[in-house]
């Protein structure tokens, strides 16, 4: 990658079109997935068929029929409802913890990388610490001191996640900041200020998207394991792990199937994600190597 | 590099070690402290009688100022003394042990299928055109399965439909264990094993594209030759990195596999620990999985540092 000559800055469609502005087939699929899951979940009071909480005893577990298209829970509500709507709380956590996350890593990245000096290896060495909790540990130990639910797991794992975030698109700042458009506007007299947000904020945010598709993948994967263990999402409330759980007794009656749907979407979501960041970030080196 | 560049390298991580290990114990402690609510209550798991509550607070020095609290804490952890636990009326220690070899004997099993398959998948993965896409298909949803999606999955098909494993349990005797545990470690290692396997075979790519690689085949040798020697061997590096990340996934996968099996270890016992909100306990097993992590990751460093001359410049540059 040389570093001489005018920077090409690299839009969000552009990464889009890929290489020879080629639409990547398995980055359009993956878009489709996550859109029409999030389409789902905003419009679930429109396409869910049936009341998600509506408890009907005697007919507890049952299998697919034409009133309950995947069947039925063991407290007798209609699963594919319960999907639906779960998908608003699965997908919102996750989502919470993605936005605090890459913005403040993003924010932490450029004052660093343009500071630099004593604050950035005071910054550096805090985050060193903060890699010392696995994200799940750090979000039990939240959940020890303000009790189980949304909030303390959300803002536990945005902190956990904060420090691989931050370092690695530290150094993608650093990289942008030491390119010569960057002097050049800097002698040209605009303020720090303006350099960092109108300059290198746009240049860098393809890295920063994919940062946030991948860490949306493991948040969702560790917040519906809280749910899974009954720190999270409280019950009757629908939620993907905690769905996994509610099911789980079922299994050795011989009806898996709340579990196994609900464990299948979340692994097709995170999947999706993963494989987006991936597509995403080949396509982001690959244009930058063509600078 | 002599020998005294050496020997600032390991005392530098030495001292970072214990640095991150001790603000780690005050960020763990002070948790007691911030947590909402009468820190004494709070140990007690809010059950507490008056002389109960009196009791803790002289057990915890409660009534000092926080630095000298947190020193007899810390002299208490390093004599091994992790506290009481009022919900069992038994001393953390104790109840620690009594439950840690489940937990041992699961990590070590998952750690082995990890390295084995993940490596071997990976070296396939890398060598081979059309599996390679197939086992790549394979490892892309693997990492995407959380370790209690995976046990669903598991017990489904190999307790419930097929009986070949147990449903729950972590059962006694080696062989016994090792049956019993046998779902549980491969739910555990599913994702690291996708995930080394993923790392392996883009080492793989790597090196049979390189120069070296070329040279070795221009000279004639053998192609499993050039493979083993020559490709093989350089592309373990990054595995060795990641190992420490591994641990991490490992630590923490642990507290949700033994939970989905109803295997009574430590990480079981965390759960049950905030469930219940037995706060020494809690304090003493995050402190061991964090202590667990950084040792490993700084012994990660060390051996990389040992091995690669390079790495020792710029860290104690």
């Amino acid at each position: 990658m040389s570093m001489a000559g005018p920077t090409e800055i690299v839009t969000l469609p552009a990464v889009v079109r890929a290489r020879r502005g080629r639409i990547d087939p398995l980055m359009v699929m993956c878009l489709l997935v996550i859109g029409a899951i999030v389409l789902v979940a905003i419009l679930a009071p429109l396409v869910a068929p049936d009341n998600p909480d509506t408890i009907n005893i005697l007919s507890s577990n049952q299998g697919t029929s034409g009133s309950h298209l995947l069947g039925t829970d063991s407290l007798g509500r209609d699963l594919l409802s319960r999907l639906i709507w779960g998908a608003r709380l699965s997908l919102l956590g996750p989502a919470l913890i993605v936005v605090a996350a890459t913005s403040l890593g993003t924010a932490l990245a450029i004052t660093t990388a343009w500071i630099g000096g004593a604050f950035d290896a005071a910054v550096a060495r805090v985050l060193d610490i903060l890699f010392a909790f696995p994200g799940l540990i750090f979000a039990l130990l939240a959940v020890a001191m303000f009790g189980p639910g949304l909030w303390a797991p959300v803002v536990a794992l945005a902190i956990a996640y904060l420090p691989y975030i931050a370092r690695v698109l530290r150094s993608t700042a650093l990289r942008e900041r030491n390119l010569p458009y960057v002097s050049a506007l800097y002698v040209g007299g605009l303020t720090s200020w303006r350099i960092c947000w109108r300059h290198i904020l746009p240049n860098i945010m393809p890295f920063v998207v994919v940062q946030a598709a991948l860490s949306f993948g493991s948040a969702l994967i560790d917040l519906s394991a809280l749910s899974y263990l009954g720190l999270g999402i409280q019950p009757p409330k629908a939620e993907w792990g905690l769905m996994v759980s509610d099911g789980q007794s079922s299994i050795l009656n011989g009806s898996p199937a709340e579990s196994l749907y609900a464990g299948a979407m979340i692994v097709v979501v995170v999947v999706a994600f993963n494989l987006l960041a991936d597509r995403l970030a080949a396509s982001v080196h690959s244009r930058g190597s063509q600078r | 590099m002599g020998r005294g560049s050496l020997a600032r390298f390991l005392l530098g991580r030495l001292v970072g070690l214990v640095v991150t290990l001790l603000v780690a114990s005050v960020i763990i402690y002070g948790a007691l402290f911030l947590a909402p609510g009468d820190p004494a209550t709070l140990l007690s798991g809010g059950h507490g009688t008056p002389s109960l509550l009196a009791a803790i607070n002289r057990e915890y020095h409660l009534s000092d100022p926080f630095p000298v609290r947190f020193w007899y804490w810390l002299v208490g952890l390093l004599h091994g003394n992790f506290g009481t636990s009022f919900t069992y009326r038994q001393s953390v220690g104790s109840l620690l042990i009594s439950r840690a070899e489940p937990t041992l004997f699961l990590i070590v099993y998952a750690s082995i299928l990890i390295l084995t398959v993940g490596i071997g998948l990976g070296i396939c993965a890398g060598l081979t055109g059309r599996l390679g896409s197939a086992i790549t298909f394979v490892t892309s949803v693997g990492l995407g399965t959380p370790s209690f999606v995976a046990a669903i999955g598991l017990v489904t098909l190999f307790a419930v439909k097929l009986r070949w494993f147990p449903v729950f349990g972590s059962g006694s005797g080696f062989f016994d264990q090792l049956w019993h545990l046998t779902l549980p470690a491969v739910a555990l290692a599913l994702s690291w094993t996708a995930f080394v396997a993923q790392l392996t075979k883009a080492a793989v790519r790597q090196e049979l594209d390189s120069e070296h690689v070329d040279t070795a085949r221009s000279r004639g040798l053998r192609h499993t030759l050039v493979v083993r020697r020559h490709v093989v061997r350089n592309a373990m590096i990054p595995i060795t990195t990641v190992s420490g990340l591994t641990v991490a996934g490992l630590v923490a996968g642990d507290v949700v596999v033994e939970q989905a099996f109803g295997i009574g270890g430590i990480g079981s016992f965390l759960v049950q620990a905030v469930t219940d909100k037995d706060f020494a306990v809690v304090q003493a097993i995050s402190l061991l999985m964090v202590a667990i992590f950084v040792i490993v990751n700084s012994g990660v460093d060390v051996i990389n540092g040992l091995l690669d001359p390079r790495i020792r410049q710029t860290h104690s540059a």
